[in-house]
């Protein structure tokens, strides 16, 4: 029972950071219609901007946690949404309305090189960076285990809670908001009425990669290494949560993200720890095949 | 005339919206009925649940087919309305393949004789007489509709790079191709210049006069549909409100009242058949 | 596109350098964190490296960049409304690739016999026809039959594994491994298309890129199966008819070298295999060239074109995306033996997303549906780091780029041109 607390504790971690990531592949599929292949790679050099600012940090003498931890985000908000902008400028924009295949293979292009250039520019080797915040609370102790939650995992938590509502709230109630579901509805007509089509679209990139900025200081914080091809698989997974939440849906996103967490939370302590992301792809292939629309989407009506 | 397709208190919702709503419908054989009704009527729902694109929600169609006795039309996917029951459509704007040549695509419209005579490419790969008769039989065939919808000198154009009036006429000698008991023309005359609509109707008037094949058309061009449609179904709201023949539905103040609305004088009708 | 691209037709001189400037500053923003900072290992600990020259000489690079390829856009726009007006040349670029075909295989024919003692060059020249082969594969899914695969090297594993396991448990030999492994792959397509080719293109490529990985991650965690991350080592290598390319014969039999009377070298072997993956290779060429003329290759050309208009001239698409999915996966199960074979042993390392992204980038380069365009991809992927081992690093960053870089300006490929599969007036011609 300890054990199993526990598990739910480390897969409602994992989760948060998952549907992070998710809701940035579903807003850019709702907006344009595309999987954004790069996304995933675009929450990994997040990782790296913040295991430089971290390293910047510590050599600089800052102490204070909630010091650095904001200046990271700060840091790595502002250079991954410039990676985020800059994808889409280069690898998608010149494609729109071209074939459906195009931009999903101009996509995989965009995450080899991504891939590769950190590779490249940082080292091939993991980054190791010392914990950023240590301890935690027990919340419940029997003779054989502990069941604990981490400050880290706390702090994830809490910051995946506070950024839903707000992200809610902006989608909901701003302009912005409003431009962009606009978009999603018919880019056409949007444009018609005298909305920047193009301007939405870039920023919707750039919030999609904002948040995978801080899915990536997250995962640096709580795991502490990164490596150049983390943004793969959790790429895959964080899509995965998309999916079965039902693409195009943001509270889908995140209740996806936080299945897909606990599902392989709980499959590594109890079934096959190594078969684990065997099992978020045999998720994905059944969602699509069963309810291709996921949980909380939409049915889609094929147009003839 | 015997009854090809009946249409039985069909309705197709999606989520809250009603597209048709109780609509019943005979088309005779050998016989051009023609399908009007404001944009948003249901008409192209109506033929996307008779091809097998949408599953209605309610109703029958029933095809009494020459050969194969009655079909259910909504219980067939859609590959098999064309295929078994030979029902064969055209679309709004325009399918081709645009990157194959137009010979190409009328080839491909004869993909299952071919399939069947290639044995599974089996006899196909090894070009055997059987497949290779199969073949010159088809190029014959498209090669005569070509000839007749006065296209052979684009046969081996790329067909999406050629203008749009001819496009069309392509869509419908590529379904020709597919050998139609009942042929569903969707606005086959949108964009096309007076000459062609005069074309057109000739074409229309020929295929079910000479070959009897019968026909199904949507339109909103007064001038094709009023001269050669043997009978009119008027539909709006999803739902029938006239039928009969041309100069019946012209007069019929439901029908006016739909294009025109409650006050307007009518007329307008009329002019445009003549 | 066209407001971002080619907008740049008369512009200032003032406003090219404006704009080359704005470039260089977003590269400057996008430099900082990656080129600019680096982390390195300090015993044990990370620190932090500054690497500003690096930084100044990409944007430098950027902004020099940006002018050149504005001008030359504008150059190249020039010359294409020029030569629009000059009339198509379509037949004459067929009779070019032609041309260029028959030089080519004339080339690879020649190739062992003029570097007969090159180990290396044989080696490289089995490499690029190894992804030929596995190009014009993929090239009957992606390029024909418009079906997004991104899990191509699964079909490429099981038919290299089905090798290995057939060849060292049960003691098959090559050739009668060979269909085996082909059918194998064949089911594995038919199996995994069945319930998946329902869906829309992209996520299709998602659901094939997380089989792909399925089937890696059962390789490296099912030990007694497929022996784990080591792999299965001392697969037999094929024989010319019965003839092993050993240095002693058998006993009472003949090896290769003492059959034919010659003195043992290791290259018989090597160029045998060359051979093999050749005409292995061609037979994939001819076998796909002709289906892509019969109506299964025709109906695949059109559910690519329109899968909607497929369905209403009566067409079973599942059956045709089957048909499509079965061969890509028996063609690339045919060049897993084979590559089983050459190397003697086979490992899951060997079949990696990266390893599926490359065929992809071959197939996408040369031209989607061209069988020449693959070979011309295939050749230039292969070639390029090897010509310069410091250049091999680069190798995948260059591909990723050329992937984008390709579908902004030429979304067709290299060679995109589209040969009909048949002609009005040929056809009629020889009915007469």
């Amino acid at each position: 029972m300890a054990y199993a607390l526990q598990q739910l504790i480390n897969g409602l971690t994992l989760g948060a950071m998952y549907g992070l990531i998710a809701i940035g592949y579903t807003m850019v599929y709702g907006i344009i219609g595309m999987i954004n292949f790069a996304h995933g790679d675009i929450f990994m050099v997040s990782a790296f901007i913040a295991v430089t600012a971290f390293t910047l940090l510590a050599a600089a003498d800052v102490t204070s946690i909630p010091l650095a931890l904001t200046f990271v985000l700060i840091v790595a908000l502002f250079f991954t949404s410039a990676y985020g902008w800059a994808v889409e400028r280069t690898a998608y924009r010149p494609l729109r309305g071209s074939t459906r295949l195009a931009p999903l293979i101009s996509a995989i292009g965009m995450s080899i090189f991504l891939q590769n250039a950190v590779q490249l520019t940082q080292g091939a080797r993991v980054k190791p960076i010392p914990p950023v915040i240590e301890g935690g609370v027990q919340l419940w102790s029997t003779p054989a285990f502990t069941v604990q939650i981490g400050w880290s995992q706390l702090l994830i938590i809490v910051t995946t809670v506070v950024l839903m509502i707000a992200f809610t709230w902006m989608i909901t109630q701003t302009p912005f908001g409003r431009q962009q579901r606009a978009c999603e509805q018919d880019r056409t007509m949007a444009a018609l009425l005298g909305v920047n089509v193009d301007r939405t679209i870039s920023l919707t990139f750039m919030l999609g990669a904002a948040l995978a900025a801080v899915a990536g200081v997250m995962v640096t914080v709580y795991y502490g290494v990164v490596d150049f091809f983390i943004g793969f698989l959790a790429g895959i997974k964080a899509f995965t949560a998309a999916v079965l939440g039902g693409i195009g849906s943001l509270p889908g996103a995140m209740l996806g993200g936080l299945l897909i967490g606990l599902i392989e939370s709980f499959w590594a302590a109890y079934l096959w720890a190594e078969y684990k992301d065997v099992a978020t792809f045999g998720i994905l292939c059944l969602v699509l095949m069963l309810r291709p629309s996921g949980l909380l989407g939409r049915p889609e009506v094929e147009k003839v | 005339m015997s009854t090809l397709l009946s249409v039985r208190n069909l309705s197709m919702r999606f989520g809250g919206l009603t597209a048709i709503d109780d609509l019943s419908l005979e088309v005779p054989a050998g016989s051009i009925t023609g399908i009007i009704g404001p944009n948003g009527a249901g008409k192209t729902t109506l033929f996307n649940c008779l091809t097998g694109f949408y599953k209605p929600t309610f109703g029958s169609l029933v095809l009494a087919h020459p050969t194969r006795g009655d079909l259910r039309l909504e219980a067939l996917p859609s590959h098999r309305v064309a295929r078994d029951a030979q029902v064969v459509r055209t679309f709004q704007n325009i399918r081709l393949f645009p990157k194959m040549t137009v010979l190409e695509n009328l080839i491909v419209a004869q993909h299952n004789v071919l399939q069947r005579a290639s044995k599974f490419s089996v006899a196909g790969l090894l070009a055997l007489p059987g497949y290779r008769k199969a073949e010159r039989d088809a190029v014959e065939r498209a090669a005569t509709w070509l000839e007749r919808l006065q296209l052979t000198q684009y046969a081996d154009h790329a067909a999406g790079a050629l203008p749009y009036g001819i496009q069309r006429r392509i869509e419908i000698a590529r379904a020709l191709c597919v050998d139609p008991v009942l042929l569903c023309l969707d606005e086959p005359a949108a964009g096309l210049n007076p000459r062609e609509s005069a074309e057109l109707n000739a074409l229309l008037t020929y295929l079910c006069g000479e070959l009897g094949i019968a026909i199904l058309l949507i339109e909103h061009d007064m001038s094709v549909v009023m001269n050669v449609s043997d009978h009119i179904c008027v539909i709006n709201y999803g739902r029938k409100i006239a039928e009969g023949t041309p100069a019946a539905v012209q007069n019929d103040p439901h029908v006016i009242k739909a294009y025109l609305g409650e006050d307007e004088e009518a007329g307008v009708m009329e002019e445009s058949t003549s | 596109m066209s407001t971002v691209v080619f907008a740049a037709h008369g512009m200032t001189p003032a406003e090219r350098l404006r704009d080359a400037g704005w470039i260089a500053f977003v590269a400057f923003i996008l430099g900082v964190p990656l080129i600019g900072l680096t982390t390195v290992d300090v015993g044990g600990r990370l620190a932090v490296n500054t690497r500003f020259g690096l930084l100044a000489a990409a944007v430098a690079v950027a902004f020099g960049g940006r002018l050149a390829l504005r001008w030359a856009f504008d150059r190249l726009a020039a010359r294409k409304a020029s030569r629009q007006r000059a009339g198509s040349a379509i037949s004459r670029t067929q009779t070019i690739a032609n041309v260029l075909g028959w030089i080519a295989l004339g080339a690879a024919v020649a190739l062992p016999i003029a570097f007969s003692d090159n180990r290396y060059v044989v080696d490289t020249a089995t490499t690029v026809l190894i992804y030929v082969m596995l190009g014009w594969g993929l090239n009957v899914v992606v390029g024909l039959a418009g079906l997004l695969d991104l899990g191509y090297v699964a079909f490429y594993a099981v038919g290299a594994y089905a090798y290995a396991l057939l060849s060292t448990q049960y003691g098959w030999s090559f050739w009668e491994a060979l269909p085996v492994a082909g059918a194998i792959a064949a089911g594995f397509g038919i199996l995994l298309g069945y319930p998946i080719l329902r869906l829309r293109g992209d996520y299709l490529a998602i659901v094939t890129l997380g089989f792909g990985e399925i089937i890696r991650v059962i390789l490296v965690n099912w030990t007694e199966f497929s022996g784990g991350p080591n792999g299965i080592g001392s697969i037999p290598r094929p024989s010319f008819f019965g003839l092993a390319f050993t240095r002693s014969a058998p006993e009472g039999g003949h090896s290769f070298a003492s059959f034919f009377g010659l003195e043992f070298s290791a290259m018989h072997r090597l160029i045998f295999l060359y051979y093999l993956i050749l005409v292995l290779a061609l037979l994939t060429h001819a076998f796909v060239s002709r289906l892509r003329k019969l109506p299964v290759g025709r109906a695949w050309e059109a559910l690519r074109e329109d899968e909607i208009a497929c369905k209403a001239m009566g067409m079973n698409t599942t059956h045709i995306k089957l048909s499509a999915f079965a061969i890509g996966a028996m063609l690339g199960g045919f060049a897993g033996v084979f590559f089983a074979a050459r190397q003697g042993f086979v490992s899951p390392e060997s079949f990696v997303f990266t390893e599926s992204a490359i065929i992809l980038a071959i197939v996408v380069l040369g031209g989607m549906g061209s069988q020449m365009g693959v070979v011309l991809a295939a050749t230039l992927l292969v070639l390029i780091p090897e010509f310069g081992r410091n250049f091999a690093e680069y190798r995948m960053l260059l591909f990723g780029l050329a992937m984008v870089l390709i579908m902004v300006w030429r979304p067709g490929g290299l060679l995109a041109h589209r040969e009909p599969t048949l002609r009005l007036a040929k056809a009629a011609g020889g009915e007469q």
